[in-house]
C-alpha cells in the first residue's frame, strides 16, 4: 500500500475543549480521500492542524515519508500539501492572475538583487511565473477573469481561483475545505469534474464536504469524525451503512 | 552618586518611589482606560486621547483661576472646576467620534488613525493659540499636608489622587458589568452588527464609550496638574503616549488591564528612575526614565504578543 | 509615434524639467526655495521606504524616523570633527543603508509577529528610544554629543567637489543647494526605480499578499515572517541613506530632528498620498513639504495686508491648517490623494 500521509494520534483542545482526539488516518497516493462530520465534529480542526496553522497538542504526520513540521504552514506547502479555505481567502485586491502568481512564490526564488536589476534569469522566471498562472487560471476555467480583482469574481470563480492558487504551489495532496460550500447543482457537478481532473493529473485530494452526496460520489475512501474521534475509515459504501456513522448523522439531527 | 551605597536599597527611599509609582499609575490607568474602551468596542487607536486630557487640564485651570478671582471659595471652586473641565471633554469627546471617527468606520485601518493624529495636532493648536506656549502653575486647592511611613513622604494629593482613580475605576467596572448600557457596551465590542440585530443602537453606544472615555481623561488631566502643578498645552502628547503603552501593557480592550497596566507602568517608571543610575554604575541616570516605559512594553509584548490580561486570540482559519 | 517613442519623449521631457527646475526655483523664488526643494526629496525618499513597509506590506510603522536617525548619526560621526573621522560620503552611504537595514532586521525579528496595532506601538515605542539614547549618550562617554547636536559635518562630496560650494560649469554658477538638488534627485530616481521592480515582482506580490491575507500567503508558501523582515529592512536601508544624506546636507544633527512628529509626517505623506502607489507617495511628499513651507511664507505678510497686524502665530497656525487638512483629506479620500487604481475601485464600491 503506497500511503501519501499518515496522521498518528493527532490531538488538539482549545481551552478545556479536546476537539481532536488520538485521529489516526492514511491517505493513499492517487486517491480522493473524503473527511466528513457532523458540524462541530473537528474536521476543520484537523484540517488546521494537518496544513500547520494550528498547533497540535498530540501525534505527528508523515507525509511523503518524511515527517511534516506541523505549525509552520510555509513549510507544510512547501513539502506539498496545498489547501483551499471553507471562507474562501483570496487576495481579494489582486487580479486572478496575481493570485496565482503568489501561489508560485514557493517554487521560484529570485530575490531582491535579480528583481530590482532584472537578469536575464529573473525575467525567464517571472515569464515562466506568468505563463504557468495562466495555464492554471485556463485548468480550472477562469481565464478569462484573468485581469480582474478577486473580489469581483462571482463566487463559483473564486472557489476555482483558490483552487487554481493552491495547484501553484505544486502540491502532491491538495485539501479541499468544503469547496461545495453555496454552490448550487450544476456548480456542484462542474466542481466535481474539476476535482476528478486533478486527481487523474496525479495529485492526491483529500475533501471536507458537508455535502455527503458528493463525497460518498467523488470518494475512494472516507473518514468519519464525530466529537473530534475518528468513528470510520472504508470506502463509502461501506461507511455508509456503518451504525455509528448512522447514529453520529441522525443522533446530532442532521439529515 | 552612591557609590558606596548599600546593595540593599533602603526601605525608606524604595517605598517613596513605590507611592510616587501608585500615584503616577493611577493617572496612567484613568488615561488608559480612555484609550482601551474605545479600541474595545470599535478597534481603534485614539490617538487625540490625550490631548483631551490636556484639554480638561487647562479648562480646569482656566475655570479655577477665574472662580478663585470672583472670590469663590477653594472646595467648591475645586469641584466646579472639575465639572466644567469634565463636561468640556466630554463635548469634545462626541464632537471628535462624530466628525473624525463615525465616516470612517469601515475606510481602511490606517485612514482613521491619520485623522486621529490630524484631531491631536488642531488640539494642540487651538490649546496653544488659547493658552499660550507657557507653563502655567496650578494654584493649590486641594489640602498640601502629608505624613511619614517608614521614612518615607506620602502627601494628601497623592493619597486624593489615589482614592479618586480607585473609585473611579470601580464606578466604571459596575457600570460595565452591572447596568443595561454596560451590556449593550459589552455586546457592540463583540460585534456590532449582532448587537444591532437586538436592538442596540451601536452609533449612541460607541458615541457614550468617547463621553465616558473624555469624562475619565478631564478627570486624569486635573490629577496630572494637581500632582505636578503645572499645566501647558504639551502636557497631554508623552502622558497619551505612556497611557496608551499602558493599556497596551495590561491587554488592550480589557478594562482591568488598562488599571493594571497603569499601576505597574507607573511603578515600573518610578523604581527605575530612582533606581538606574545605582543598578548600572551611573551609567545611564534618570533622564532614561522614559525609555522603561517603551522597553517594558516592548519585552512584554514580545513574551505575551496580547498584553498582560489580554485574552489569546487565534487565528481564524 | 509609437508607443515606445512616446515613452521615451516623456522620460526626457521629465528630465529636462526635473534639470532646469532648481535654475528656474533659483532665480524667480530664491534659492531658500531650492533648500525647500532639497528637503522635499529627501522626505520624498524617506517616504518612499516607509512605503514599502506600510503601503506594501501592510506593517504599520510608528517609529520610522529611527532609521533616519541611525543613518543621519552615522553620517556625523563618521565624517566630522566630532571624533576627528573624515570618511568619504560614498562610503558613508552604502554603510548608513546597511546598518539601519540591521536595525531593522533587529526591532523586526521579535516583533513582527505582533498583531497590527500592537506593532505600531512597538515601533514607535522603539523611536523613541532610539531619541532619548541619542540624547543622553554624551556621558559617561561622549558618543552623541546630547541635546546639543553635532555640528561642522563634512559636506557630501562628489568627485572631490564639496556640494556645499558653488561650482562653475558652462558658464554658470550653480549654488551649493542647486547641487545638493541634483544628487537628491537622482537618488530619488534610483529608488523610484528599486521601488517599482520591487512592486512588480514576486517579492512585491508577496508583500501586497500578507497586506491582504497573512493566513492565505502562509498557506500559499510564503514564509510570512522573513519576508516581511526584508521590507522591514529594505525600508530602514532607505530611511539610512535618507538620514546620510540629511546630515551632510545640514552639516549638523540633533536629536529634535528625530521626534514621533517626523515619524507622523512621513506616514502622512505615505497614506495621504496613496499607500503603496510610488506616485501617490510622491505627491504626498511634495504637498506636505512644500505647502507648510509656502505657508510658513505667506501666513504672516498676508495676515499683515488682510488685518493690518500678525494675529496668529504663523507657526501655529500652518500646523492648525496642517491637521485640519489630514481631517479632511481623510474623510473626503481615504485611499489618499492619488491612490492606486485598484484601490480606488475598492472605494468606488463600497459607496
Amino acid at each position: 500500500m503506497n500511503s501519501l500521509l499518515d496522521a498518528r494520534g493527532i490531538g488538539k483542545r482549545f481551552g478545556g475543549v479536546q476537539a481532536l482526539k488520538d485521529v489516526s488516518l492514511t491517505i493513499r497516493a492517487g486517491e480522493i480521500y473524503g473527511l466528513i462530520g457532523p458540524n462541530g465534529a473537528g474536521k476543520t480542526t484537523f484540517f488546521n492542524v494537518l496544513t500547520g496553522l494550528y498547533a497540535k497538542d498530540e501525534g505527528e504526520v508523515v507525509f511523503a515519508g518524511v515527517p511534516l513540521k506541523l505549525g509552520s504552514p510555509h513549510e507544510v506547502a512547501r513539502a506539498g500539501i496545498a489547501r483551499t479555505f471553507q471562507n474562501i481567502r483570496l487576495f481579494a485586491n489582486m487580479t486572478a492572475l496575481e493570485n496565482v502568481m503568489v501561489g508560485r512564490h514557493l517554487r521560484t526564488k529570485v530575490g531582491v538583487g535579480g528583481a530590482v536589476m532584472r537578469f536575464s534569469k529573473a525575467r525567464e522566471e517571472e515569464a515562466a511565473i506568468r505563463r504557468r498562472a495562466h495555464e492554471l487560471l485556463r485548468y480550472v476555467g477562469v481565464e478569462h477573469h484573468a485581469q480582474k480583482l478577486a473580489k469581483n469574481l462571482a463566487y463559483g470563480d473564486q472557489r476555482r481561483l483558490e483552487i487554481a492558487r493552491a495547484l501553484a504551489t505544486e502540491p502532491k495532496l491538495l485539501a479541499l475545505d468544503e469547496p461545495a460550500a453555496g454552490m448550487n447543482a450544476t456548480e456542484t457537478a462542474e466542481l466535481r469534474t474539476l476535482i476528478e481532473g486533478i486527481r487523474a493529473d496525479g495529485v492526491t485530494v483529500l475533501l471536507i464536504e458537508h455535502d455527503v452526496k458528493l463525497v460518498m460520489g467523488l470518494c475512494d475512501r472516507v473518514a468519519v469524525l464525530d466529537y473530534g474521534i475518528k468513528i470510520a475509515e472504508d470506502v463509502p459504501d461501506v461507511v455508509k451503512r456503518d451504525p455509528q456513522v448512522v447514529d453520529a448523522y441522525l443522533g446530532a439531527g442532521h439529515g | 552618586m552612591g557609590d558606596c551605597q548599600p546593595i540593599i536599597p533602603a526601605v525608606d527611599i524604595f517605598l517613596q518611589q513605590i507611592f510616587n509609582g501608585l500615584t503616577l499609575g493611577s493617572i496612567y490607568a484613568l488615561v488608559a482606560l480612555g484609550y482601551t474602551m474605545v479600541y474595545g468596542i470599535m478597534g481603534l487607536i485614539n490617538f487625540a486621547h490625550g490631548e483631551v486630557v490636556m484639554i480638561g487640564a487647562l479648562t480646569a485651570l482656566a475655570t479655577a483661576k477665574a472662580l478663585l478671582a470672583a472670590g469663590v471659595p477653594p472646595p467648591l471652586v475645586l469641584l466646579l472646576a472639575l465639572l466644567v473641565a469634565t463636561l468640556v471633554c466630554m463635548a469634545l469627546g462626541a464632537a471628535i467620534e462624530r466628525v473624525a471617527y463615525r465616516p470612517l468606520r469601515n475606510a481602511p485601518r490606517l485612514a482613521p488613525l491619520i485623522t486621529a493624529i490630524g484631531v491631536s495636532i488642531v488640539l494642540q493648536q487651538v490649546a496653544m493659540l488659547v493658552w499660550g506656549r507657557n507653563y502655567h502653575s496650578v494654584p493649590q486647592l486641594l489640602p498640601a499636608g502629608s505624613y511619614e511611613i517608614l521614612g518615607a513622604q506620602i502627601t494628601e494629593v497623592q493619597l486624593i489622587i489615589m482614592a479618586v482613580a480607585a473609585s473611579t475605576m470601580l464606578g466604571l467596572m459596575q457600570l460595565v458589568n452591572r447596568t443595561r448600557l454596560g451590556r449593550a457596551m459589552r455586546a457592540t465590542s463583540e460585534s456590532p452588527a449582532i448587537a444591532a440585530l437586538m436592538g442596540v443602537d451601536a452609533n449612541r453606544i460607541i458615541m457614550l464609550t468617547f463621553v465616558i472615555g473624555s469624562g475619565l481623561g478631564a478627570l486624569a488631566g486635573v490629577m496630572v496638574s494637581a500632582n505636578y502643578g503645572i499645566a501647558h498645552y504639551h502636557m497631554g502628547f508623552l502622558l497619551g503616549l505612556k497611557a496608551f503603552t499602558a493599556a497596551v501593557l495590561g491587554g488592550i480592550g480589557n478594562l482591568a488591564g488598562a488599571m493594571v497596566g497603569g499601576l505597574l507602568l507607573g511603578i515600573i517608571e518610578a523604581l527605575g528612575a530612582g533606581y538606574i543610575g545605582d543598578l548600572t554604575g551611573g551609567v545611564l541616570g534618570s533622564n532614561y526614565q522614559d525609555v522603561f516605559a517603551f522597553f517594558v512594553l516592548i519585552v512584554v509584548l514580545i513574551f505575551r504578543p496580547s498584553g498582560l490580561m489580554g485574552e489569546k486570540v487565534a487565528e481564524r482559519a | 509615434m509609437s508607443p515606445r517613442h512616446r515613452a521615451f519623449a516623456g522620460t526626457a521631457l521629465i528630465a529636462i524639467a526635473l534639470a532646469v527646475l532648481p535654475l528656474v526655483v533659483g532665480n524667480t523664488l530664491g534659492n531658500t526655495w531650492v533648500r525647500v526643494l532639497d528637503y522635499a526629496l529627501l522626505y520624498i525618499i524617506l517616504a518612499l521606504g516607509l512605503n514599502i513597509v506600510v503601503g506594501f506590506a501592510g506593517l504599520l510603522d510608528l517609529g520610522y524616523i529611527a532609521f533616519y536617525a541611525v543613518g543621519a548619526y552615522l553620517y556625523a560621526l563618521l565624517a566630522s570633527p566630532h571624533f576627528g573621522l573624515h570618511w568619504p560620503a560614498w562610503a558613508i552611504l552604502p554603510l548608513g543603508a546597511l546598518v539601519a537595514g540591521f536595525f531593522g532586521v533587529l526591532l523586526g525579528a521579535p516583533t513582527l509577529r505582533l498583531r497590527g496595532d500592537y506593532l505600531a506601538i512597538v515601533t514607535l515605542g522603539f523611536g523613541e528610544i532610539i531619541r532619548i539614547f541619542l540624547n543622553n549618550l554624551n556621558q559617561p562617554v561622549n558618543i552623541t554629543n546630547g541635546p546639543k547636536g553635532i555640528a561642522r559635518i563634512d559636506a557630501i562630496g562628489v568627485a572631490g567637489h564639496p556640494l556645499a560650494k558653488p561650482l562653475e560649469a558652462f558658464g554658470v554658477t550653480f549654488p551649493g543647494v542647486t547641487l545638493y538638488y541634483y544628487l537628491f534627485v537622482l537618488l530619488a530616481i534610483a529608488i523610484v526605480f528599486v521601488g517599482i521592480r520591487l512592486q512588480d515582482s514576486r517579492i512585491g506580490r508577496a508583500w501586497v499578499a500578507i497586506r491582504e491575507d497573512e493566513i492565505a500567503a502562509k498557506a500559499c508558501g510564503i514564509n510570512t515572517r522573513n519576508v516581511k523582515l526584508l521590507a522591514f529592512a529594505m525600508g530602514a536601508s532607505f530611511g539610512g541613506v535618507a538620514g546620510g544624506l540629511f546630515a551632510g546636507f545640514q552639516e549638523f544633527v540633533s536629536p529634535e530632528s528625530f521626534g514621533l512628529l517626523e515619524s507622523i509626517m512621513v506616514l502622512c505623506m505615505v497614506v495621504l498620498g496613496g499607500m503603496g502607489h510610488i506616485p501617490g507617495v510622491i505627491l504626498g511628499g511634495l504637498l506636505l513639504t512644500l505647502l507648510p513651507e509656502a505657508f510658513r511664507y505667506g501666513a504672516g505678510p498676508l495676515q499683515q495686508a488682510a488685518f493690518g497686524r500678525v494675529l496668529l502665530d504663523p507657526e501655529s497656525l500652518r500646523m492648525l491648517l496642517f491637521g485640519i487638512a489630514l481631517i479632511l483629506v481623510m474623510l473626503y479620500r481615504p485611499a489618499g490623494l492619488w491612490p492606486e487604481a485598484r484601490h480606488r475601485r475598492e472605494f468606488a464600491e463600497k459607496k
